[in-house]
């Protein structure tokens, strides 16, 4: 062993220990900026090990630069110019190009073992080679459809939502399991059909599910990228991708049953689709709205101004609409006039977890004002005033209240037993999951119809005219 | 070399379950953050690339998949982790602020 090899071994060593206090510290508030510049430091030392071990000659130099500088730019720009709103797409984005680098390389090395040096490479590599091409390409084409539906880019065709779909995705399963087989004991013509129909796979299997479940596939899909890498550690011999990879894989898994239990929702249901995957056309809790108070603006800003304890409820409503500014404002009048505003985070508001903690934060909300359901859950009975915005399923009352419906057992935000409840929405048309919402037709609840941004500008505009904020 | 794959998957064991024990209590604020910043740790396949690259000899094949693969992971990599500091930025000036102005 050369002293440069033994030199990237020690570095190897310590970017490990730097990750895993790196993911350490993401988890928690204080440590978070600085665990993830640490993370970025021992990816950065890793690469300067491997470089200073390996000696790249001058041609490919220019190739690793040329890649580099190309990926790292774009990675850059996008990562500056993307807005907040968009966060949950971009980790999408993201994640489908690791999973394509992976799959990149396994088929690298497979070509450069059959197609120029005229050998088969071992079975173990070979089975590293084929898993890592399947992860890879269905993490890659899963990401960039979960990113295409939730820009809206993507709609699911019908036949994809009925149950033909199972079979479609059971007959690519077996074609990819096949093709796997085949390249394993040394087809390598089977290489491509495994590439393509794998890569149908990622399509068939992210395209059906619903908005609303979005967050946990594309947290699954964020597990597989760190699987897909540790493959590709197999497949290059290279033990820091391994530990890196199963570290990602297994922490991405622990988030996906966060996120599943906050929707109290099993992962086979969202995969397979289940209650909430089709529009409830014969499901019970569904049916037309009868009793729907609505009120003006000018009603809900004089409620507002005479309360003392507001909550918002933030939903994926007040980030399509991006209002959170105007939130923020009206907020500040509420609370130089002595009015005490919470925030109440349902751990699945918004299209990912933490989605309206980001928004809010951008918006100079301090995250101190942000609480979560089980805190917020025993204030509502003492608040004067819930103002809903944009969210709709996460304060359903049906999940607490009906056995029959599709969303009972669900954990939700008891905004009814406040005293007054403010809807703000675009519509009466149902939430993700196709399910009516009781709260509606509260007695103490009125509705605001219309753009959560437009309805809050003239909240403030109303505001301002009872003479708040002079 | 089933030696060496032995070790492999003792360190595939270990690193898994250390990444089961690592993310115990996560507070919702940090779940984007977490999500985004692990992603960024899973381009670490730019290191796969950067070998493939090395051992490409004169292969332009090889070589170009080797640099188109460096350069989707490093995407991965350089972007992941800086939209996650962009993140985290927003949670710390909030803090200030409501600091400052208490």
């Amino acid at each position: 062993m050369s002293s440069a090899e033994l030199f990237q071994g020690g570095l190897d060593l310590l970017a490990v220990a730097l990750l895993a206090l790196g993911i350490k510290g993401l988890s928690k508030i204080r440590s978070a900026r600085a665990a993830n510049q640490l993370a970025a430091t021992a990816m950065a030392m890793a690469v300067a090990g491997l470089l200073i071990s390996a000696q790249p000659t001058g041609v490919t130099w220019v190739w690793i630069a040329g890649g580099a500088a190309v990926g790292g730019g774009l990675g850059a720009l996008t990562a500056r110019l993307v807005p907040m709103t968009a966060m949950p797409e971009t980790v999408a984005l993201f994640n489908g190009c690791g999973g394509l680098s992976s799959l990149l390389v396994a088929l690298g090395v497979i070509l450069a073992a059959t197609r120029r040096d005229g050998v088969t490479p071992n079975l173990l590599v070979l089975i590293s080679i084929g898993f890592s091409i399947v992860v890879g390409a269905v993490t890659c084409t899963g990401s960039v459809v979960a990113m295409g539906k939730l820009q809206g880019w993507l709609s699911t065709p019908g036949w994809m939502m009925s149950r033909w779909r199972h079979g479609f995705n059971i007959v690519l399963a077996t074609v990819v399991l096949l093709a796997a087989v085949l390249t394993v004991v040394g087809s390598s013509d089977s290489l491509w059909p495994l590439v393509l129909s794998a890569s149908l796979l990622g399509i068939g299997l992210t395209l059906p599910v619903g908005g609303a479940d979005m967050p946990v596939v594309i947290s699954l899909l964020n597990s597989y990228s760190g699987v897909a890498a540790a493959a590709a550690g197999f497949v290059v011999g290279q033990r820091l991708l391994i530990v890196a990879g199963a570290m990602v894989g297994a922490a991405g898994l622990i988030l996906t049953q966060v996120m599943c239990a906050g929707m109290n929702r099993s992962l086979t249901s969202v995969l397979f689709g289940g209650a909430l995957g089709l529009p409830s056309t014969d499901g019970k809790g569904s049916g037309e709205y009868t009793n729907i108070t609505s009120c003006s603006a000018e009603e809900c800003a004089l409620t507002l101004e005479g309360a003392e304890r507001v909550v918002v409820v933030p939903g994926y409503g007040l980030a399509v609409a991006q209002a959170q500014h105007t939130l923020r404002e009206v907020a500040r009048l509420l609370e130089n006039h002595g009015v005490t505003v919470t925030y109440a985070i349902h751990p699945v508001a918004g299209r990912m977890p933490g989605h309206m903690n980001v928004l809010l934060a951008e918006a100079d909300v301090p995250y101190e004002h942000l609480k979560e359901m089980d805190i917020i859950n025993p204030e509502f009975p003492g608040t004067d005033v819930v103002l809903v915005l944009g969210a709709n399923d996460v304060v359903n009352p049906q999940a607490k209240t009906d056995p029959d419906s599709p969303l009972y057992g669900m954990p939700v935000l008891n905004v009814q037993a406040a005293r007054t409840v403010f809807v703000v929405k675009r519509g009466m048309s149902a939430g993700y999951s196709g399910i009516k919402n009781d709260l509606f037709e509260c007695d103490n609840t009125s509705m605001l119809f219309g753009d959560a941004k437009q309805v809050l500008s003239t909240i403030l505009g109303e505001l301002k005219a009872l003479g708040l904020g002079q | 070399m089933m030696e060496g794959f032995q070790e492999q998957l003792w360190v595939l064991l270990l690193g898994s379950l250390l990444g089961l024990e690592l993310i115990g209590k996560v507070p919702p604020t940090l779940h984007t953050p977490l999500m985004s910043g692990a992603n960024a740790i899973s381009g670490i396949t730019m290191l796969a690339a950067l070998t493939l690259i090395t051992r490409a000899g004169e292969s332009p094949l090889l070589l170009s998949l080797g640099s188109v693969s460096l350069g989707f992971a490093l995407f991965n990599v350089v972007g992941g982790f800086l939209v996650t500091d962009r993140m985290l930025t927003m949670f710390r000036s909030g803090r200030k602020r409501s600091g400052g102005g208490q």
